[in-house]
């Protein structure tokens, strides 16, 4: 696994963050966003690295405030402010607040799970924007989603996993549900049954 | 009908009102108790609170206040990074002891020739014997995922048994006639933790101690380990996903709070305690876990949570005497102080309402 030639298999969640992979985990709360913090500091969680939101050691509050405040105001996030809680934040607007950093820091990798999950169509549709603008400038993107239709809609190509096996990605256009549904029943490198004798 | 509701955001105005409210509970609870003992409830409390301040003999309690407050802020300062992290050394009494020992030890080494460098050299030798002490909990914490409270609980009645050997053995002073305890460390001007300004109390723990205060305040709030530290505590998960390494911050905790109780050790041998001796150990250790409480584990809080707890134990010293209040009943008395803290610590998470239940017709 190499990210812009550089070797990422075996480095720690930083150090593929200073290669430029950015990755929204499934469950907002607890995992991407820790509930009793600001979103102040929920932003320095993952946009340390990347931002350069820590020199010597020491963290510059001030950056990280405007970097917060710039991911409300762009993804937005409705919120009274960035001084408030990260569990005090409705499921979509934290899902809005998370995905929202991630994709802020100008990644070269987004591995991005159920990217608009809970968040109404308006948000949904300006995250699914945003992420095509940052492949638009060059970032491979892996997204994965329940959401069908949202694949189709801003997936290049598709792949299914299966009783943890990946199948060979297949590119989105001309692929029809059938195939689809195949993919994900398993039948994939399968030959079809023959019929009759 | 009472019930409780989770608050948004944590309250910040019942987050600084719960030790307070804390403090007049367990007076009131308190009192409860020494009215039952037969002891008039009103003059336990003011002996307690009141009389070490501005009663009689205060010119000389007062600075009592600083020397027992010293190794309190000293422990408890170093046990609330680890707290917030989530990570529970309870054995700090422990590493207060071996930081004592191996302090003394260096210096007694080097009796009855010496200088001024002998007391540095004993200030670094308790922080790291007291730091190697911690790391035993976290080294078997992070290579064989033991338990570090239990662990840390444990080592401190080894480190009380090699207390007792030290006091009756190998650092025994061989000019004191075959009693316990080792030759006198405060004494002897080069190992000595003396009064830097008369009448005060101050002494070099206690200015540890404040500089202990400060680098906190700032690692906490401005440091990314600050960060990271509090970040574990709250939401693990989350911290790995910020790249927090778990077992890094074990060692790390665990190491500075064994340090600097080891430290705490060292000026109390070298200082008020003067020497090893059997009964050297007095519970500094534990009692510095309610003051990390009792300080909400902020800095500054515990600074101030450790002179209210010298206060209980310097009033409750006269209280025994005077009001022949049991000792027991002060150290209830000052449990009680942890016990209302994490009570009502609810308040600050939590709204109560009452539900009046309409009768129906």
């Amino acid at each position: 696994m190499k990210i812009d030639g550089v070797e990422a298999g075996q480095l720690g969640p930083n150090a593929r963050r200073q290669a430029g992979l950015v990755a929204a985990p499934e469950e907002r709360l607890g995992h991407a966003a820790a509930p009793d913090m600001s979103l102040v500091e929920n932003a320095l969680l993952s946009g340390a690295v990347r931002k350069g939101l820590v020199r010597g050691g020491f963290v510059d509050w001030s950056g990280t405030r405007s970097f917060a405040e710039g991911i409300v105001k762009e993804f937005d996030v409705r919120t009274p402010g960035t001084h408030v809680a990260a569990r005090a934040l409705s499921g979509g607007n934290l899902q809005k607040f998370v995905v929202g950093r991630e994709l802020s820091q100008a990644p070269r990798v987004i591995v991005i799970n159920q990217p608009t999950w809970g968040v109404d169509a308006a948000a949904a549709a300006s995250i699914r924007q945003a992420i095509l603008d940052r492949a638009a400038d060059g970032a491979a993107v892996v997204v994965i989603s329940q959401d069908l239709d949202e694949l189709l809609e801003i997936a290049d190509s598709f792949a299914a996993l299966n009783g943890g096996r990946l199948t060979t990605p297949r590119p989105v256009a001309g692929l029809t549900i059938e195939q689809i549904g195949l993919m994900m029943g398993g039948a994939h490198g399968m030959e079809v049954a023959h019929h009759g004798h | 009908m009472l019930i409780l509701e989770k608050r948004p955001s944590p309250s910040r105005f019942w987050q600084a009102a719960t030790p307070v409210l804390a403090v007049l509970l367990t007076m009131v609870a308190g009192g409860a108790m020494f009215a039952i003992l037969g002891t008039e409830p009103v003059a336990a409390i003011r002996t307690i609170f009141w009389d070490p301040l501005f009663g009689e003999f205060a010119w000389y309690l007062r600075g009592q206040l600083l020397v027992k407050a010293g190794p309190l802020i000293l422990i408890a300062v170093g046990l609330s990074l680890g707290f917030r992290a989530g990570i529970w050394n309870i054995g700090a009494e422990g590493q207060y002891i071996m930081g004592a020992i191996c302090g003394a030890g260096v210096g007694l080494a080097f009796y009855p020739d010496g200088g001024w460098f002998v007391f540095p050299l004993m200030v670094m030798a308790g922080a790291l014997g007291g730091w190697a002490w911690a790391m035993i909990p976290a080294v078997l914490k992070t290579r064989f995922n033991t338990n570090e409270i239990l662990v840390s609980l444990m080592l401190v009645y080894v480190a009380q048994t090699i207390l007792s050997k030290a006091a009756t053995g190998f650092l025994r002073n061989p000019e004191g006639a075959g009693f316990p305890g080792s030759r006198n460390l405060s004494r002897w001007q080069p190992s000595a933790n003396p009064e830097l300004i008369a009448g005060t109390g101050m002494h070099w723990g206690v200015v540890a101690a404040f500089i202990a205060v400060i680098f906190a305040y700032i690692l906490l709030s401005r440091h990314i380990l600050g960060f990271q530290i509090r970040l574990a505590g709250q939401a693990p998960r989350a911290a790995r996903f910020a790249g927090v390494s778990p077992a890094r911050l074990v060692v790390l905790c665990l190491g500075i709070a064994g340090a600097l109780a080891g430290m705490a050790g060292l000026f109390e041998v070298a200082g008020s305690a003067g020497q090893i001796s059997i009964d050297f150990a007095s519970g500094y250790g534990f009692t510095a876990i309610i003051v990390a409480f009792l300080g909400r584990l902020n800095p500054v809080g515990i600074l101030l949570a450790g002179l209210l707890m010298a206060l209980t134990y310097v009033g409750g010293e006269m209280a025994a005497t005077n009001l022949r209040l049991p000792s027991a009943a002060i150290q209830a008395f000052q449990g009680m102080l942890l016990f209302f803290l994490l009570a009502v610590d609810l308040l600050s998470n939590y709204r109560v309402r009452f539900l009046l239940k309409r009768g129906v017709a």
